[in-house]
């Protein structure tokens, strides 16, 4: 018989562990599916991270799929550090991507271009993430849910905008125009997508992790979060806490859809993210909150949802299993967590 | 004798590398009143633990009326007879008094036995003289009653030892009488107890023999408590002798705080009403009264967490004007809060963040808006070593900390900015005999420095130790206040009680 039993202590250690255990369990959980699928479990894997990472080409294209997943992960992240439950990346990315492909069909010098749509997006965000955090501070208004439903409520204006008024007139799909050329994000690789938002996004996870481990906001937004009843004991705002976080937190997935925009689609369309907003989660789990583990966790997520589709094409496994394994990992690391708090000890006898 | 109620042999059991218990044996017959003494972390909670099922120890058996049992759950420890009042309840607050004694319990075919478990209270109540109106939520019950309904949990299970982890810790002394007739009397009916606590006058009045822990093992058995001094009890628990501080006569000097007509509304609990008080330079002033009478809304005015309704206050001369936190610590004032762990720090951080959070803002910790990580450590570290706060070092989880080495923790955050005055509320609740003795200690030099010092507090004895006059909180209003000379228990407790007014001679 096994039980629960508290720890006093948590090993240094853990911070690496888990997340790779959870890691591991999901893909040993998920073979079982492709073996249901039909295909040989090793194979299927092998062409994944071969087609996620196996040679330099492969590897821009991960790391152009993780860049707004680092976004929404830091976004998520941070967000989660004040207990402020940000469920609501997904809208907020939306509503960076209008803005800034609003501001990028402006015609104007291609550098102020960028930077406009960079802060354009990112105040979109933070608009979006206010009503939550402000219905919370005032009225105490769970923020789970007016977070998360929001996002409807964004992603459906966005499908009334692109089918209406701001239908690309060139096309016959339900597209926005698109951006000025000069507009577009510099590619840094040539020969491949690799743009100038990945290494913005890649700057800002050490950013994020100065800005809560080094600064007097983010010493304030862990005390919070930790314990809000010390915090206001200890002369902090809470209210102002919350109300920063949250601005903060839709500020960088704002970002995400800026990247987007910019580097990726170059206009909006109705499946301009394809749930990164809600990977964001998954990856701020996996980083234990941790700004910086969001890169390597992003990274992951999106090594295996480029490796799905070529793992699709070879074997004959839905694509969705990327799904699958993306929703794994975050219930296989929500377990690991467990037993940062708990250890399992064996009980002898039999009762 | 017949075979003993319960034993335990030999319970080992460590966490990592530290021995929370080491060979413990111990031992209650029916009938028996034993007393557990030790330090904050000597290890007596970890042993009722172990006994109570929440852990499993690392060797050593455990004895019901003779025969080995393996107790792995709270149900086992229930199955086995022994039942446990812990410190802080668990209890339902929505749900009366009758629902909360049968939760868990199996009904007949599926429904609740209301009928039956009215019988089985009343039939408590008559047998052990602890009654509790059936229909009442538990959310209407002092902490008193909470407690008595926790031990009437116990004896509604079949409890054949009952366990009670410090239960004088949150009584008032009037309750505390209360309680020991019930225990001697559920003895007297062949009941074994084990009574946990700090505070030796207790023991030594309620227990018939104790058992003392210290660093997780025996370190003595008093057969006799009552015929054991006090002294001689701490010697055992310490491993030295303990020597009780003196208050030095001398004279107060100006006022550094003063409440002049405060009163308060939309506060959980009894709201203050046209309070006025002072203490003064180099004095301490105690507030002494029957908890929920108006002192959670008075520490929390004086500390910056409820703007009054009516009335001012004034530190050091200077008119409070916003009642924030910040505003008064600016002013010069010192606050420790009576919760800890859920105000004062944050548990789940490093050590070293709660030490700086107050002034996290100021010149000491961070510049424009950055940290200063190596200020913080230093002050930290300073501060542990200065208050021997025991501790692996600064970056440790708070809540890792004892109540004892949490509470100097807060004291040295508060006393290392030197306030004029400080505001502190139970300074001792829960703390062992040697961490008491530091904070007062502390407090006394304090006053010699000629700062002011408000002691919110239950424990009558510590006040009369500690303070240079008493005040008296009554539903809300402050019903009297008396010196050093003219305060004794008894013309406290009367003055508690709402009966008789004594107005200090200015």
């Amino acid at each position: 018989m096994f039980r629960l039993e508290a720890r006093s202590t948590t090993p240094a250690w853990f911070n690496l562990a888990l997340p790779l255990i959870a890691i591991a369990a999901t893909l040993i959980l998920c073979s079982g599916l492709i073996a249901v699928a039909g295909a040989g479990v090793i194979e299927a894997y092998g062409v994944m991270l071969s087609a996620s990472l196996g040679d330099s080409y492969a590897i821009t294209e991960t790391l152009v799929r993780a860049a707004p997943m680092i976004f929404t992960g830091l976004a998520v992240a941070v967000a989660f550090r004040a207990k402020f439950w940000n469920i609501g990346a997904e809208g907020q990315l939306l509503a960076g991507a209008v803005a800034s492909c609003f501001v990028g069909a402006i015609p104007m010098p291609g550098y102020l271009a960028m930077l406009l749509m960079a802060l354009v997006g990112a105040a979109a965000g933070a608009l979006v993430a206010l009503v939550p955090a402000t219905l919370r501070v005032k009225f105490k208004v769970d923020d789970v849910v007016s977070s998360l439903l929001l996002n409807s409520v964004i992603y459906y204006a966005l499908m009334a905008l692109i089918e209406g008024p701001w239908k690309d007139t060139f096309s016959g799909y339900p597209i926005s125009p698109p951006i000025e050329d000069s507009a577009n994000f510099p590619v840094l690789i040539e020969g491949t997508r690799m743009h100038l938002g990945v290494v913005v996004a890649l700057i800002a996870a050490p950013l994020c992790w100065f800005l809560i481990a080094r600064t007097t906001l983010g010493f304030r937004i862990r005390v919070t979060g930790e314990n809000p009843e010390a915090a206001r004991y200890g002369g902090i705002n809470v209210q102002r806490v919350l109300i920063s976080t949250a601005l903060l937190s839709g500020a960088l997935a704002g970002l995400a859809g800026v990247g987007e925009v910019g580097g990726v689609h170059f206009q909006v369309m109705s499946d301009i993210s394809p749930g990164y907003g809600y990977s964001g989660i998954v990856v701020a789990m996996l980083a234990r909150l941790n700004p910086l583990g969001v890169v390597p966790a992003a990274i992951f997520l999106a090594a295996v949802m480029t490796g799905a589709e070529a793992m699709s094409r070879a074997t004959g496994v839905p694509a969705f299993l990327s799904d699958v394994i993306q929703g794994t990992a975050l219930l296989a690391m929500l377990v690991a967590l467990l037993f940062t708090a708990y250890r399992i000890r064996r009980v002898g006898a039999q009762t | 004798m017949s075979a003993p109620l319960i034993e335990m042999r030999g319970i080992t059991k460590s966490f990592g590398a530290v021995k929370a218990n080491e060979a413990v044996d111990l031992s209650v017959a029916p009938g028996e009143i034993l007393g557990l003494l030790g330090e904050n972390g000597a290890g007596k909670t970890t042993l009722m633990n172990v006994l109570f099922g929440a852990y499993a120890p690392d060797a050593g058996d455990i004895l019901v009326e003779g025969r080995p049992v393996a107790i792995h759950n709270s149900a086992d420890a229930l199955a086995a007879g022994i039942g446990m009042v812990h410190q802080h309840f668990h209890l339902a607050p929505r749900l009366t008094v009758l629902e909360n004694l049968l939760i868990g319990i199996p009904g007949k075919s599926g429904r609740i036995d209301r009928a039956g478990g009215l019988a089985r209270l009343q039939e408590i109540g008559r047998q052990h003289g602890l009654s509790l109106e059936p229909n009442l939520p538990v959310s209407a019950l002092s902490v008193g009653e909470q407690q008595r309904l926790e031990i009437i949990k116990a004896l509604f299970r079949g409890a054949k030892l009952l366990i009670l982890d410090e239960p004088t810790a949150v009584l008032a002394p009037s309750e505390v009488d209360g309680l020991f007739a019930a225990l001697r009397s559920m003895a007297a009916q062949g009941l074994g107890i084990i009574f946990i606590s700090h505070k030796l006058n207790e023991v030594r009045a309620l227990t018939h023999r104790c058992v003392v822990l210290r660093h997780g093992k025996v370190a003595g058995r008093v057969d006799h408590p009552a015929s054991t001094t006090s002294a001689e009890m701490a010697k055992l628990m310490c491993g030295h002798e303990i020597v009780p501080p003196t208050r030095e006569a001398s004279t107060p000097g100006a006022a550094v705080l003063t409440l002049d007509g405060i009163s308060t509304s939309g506060h959980a609990g009894t709201p203050l009403r046209d309070v006025s008080l002072f203490v003064r330079a180099g004095e301490i002033l105690g507030i002494a009264g029957v908890s929920g009478n108006g002192q959670r809304a008075l520490a929390d005015v004086i500390s910056g967490m409820l703007p009054p309704k009516a009335g001012t206050m004034t530190i050091a001369g200077k008119t409070v004007a916003q009642f924030s936190p910040r505003e008064l610590q600016a002013l010069g004032l010192g606050r420790i809060p009576e919760d800890r762990m859920t105000t004062g720090l944050v548990t789940n951080l490093p050590l070293a963040d709660s030490m700086v959070l107050p002034r996290i803002g100021t010149e000491a910790f961070s510049r424009k808006g950055l940290l200063n990580p190596a200020a913080i450590r230093a002050f930290a570290e300073e501060q542990i070593k200065a208050y021997d706060i025991r501790c692996p070092g600064p970056m440790v989880r708070a809540g890792a900390l004892s109540g004892g080495n949490l509470q100097k923790a807060l004291l040295a955050r508060e006393l290392a900015f030197d306030p004029k005055v400080l505001i502190v509320s139970q300074p001792t609740r829960g703390l062992d005999i040697g961490a008491a003795r530091f904070i007062h200690e502390k407090f006394l030099a304090m006053r010699a420095r000629g700062r002011g010092i408000i002691v919110i507090g239950e424990d009558l004895e510590e006040l009369l130790m500690l303070c240079d006059r008493i005040a008296v909180m009554y539903e809300g209003r402050i019903a009297g206040t008396l010196s050093s000379a003219d305060a004794t228990v008894a013309r406290l407790g009367l003055m508690m009680t709402g009966a008789g007014h004594t107005e200090e001679a200015a």
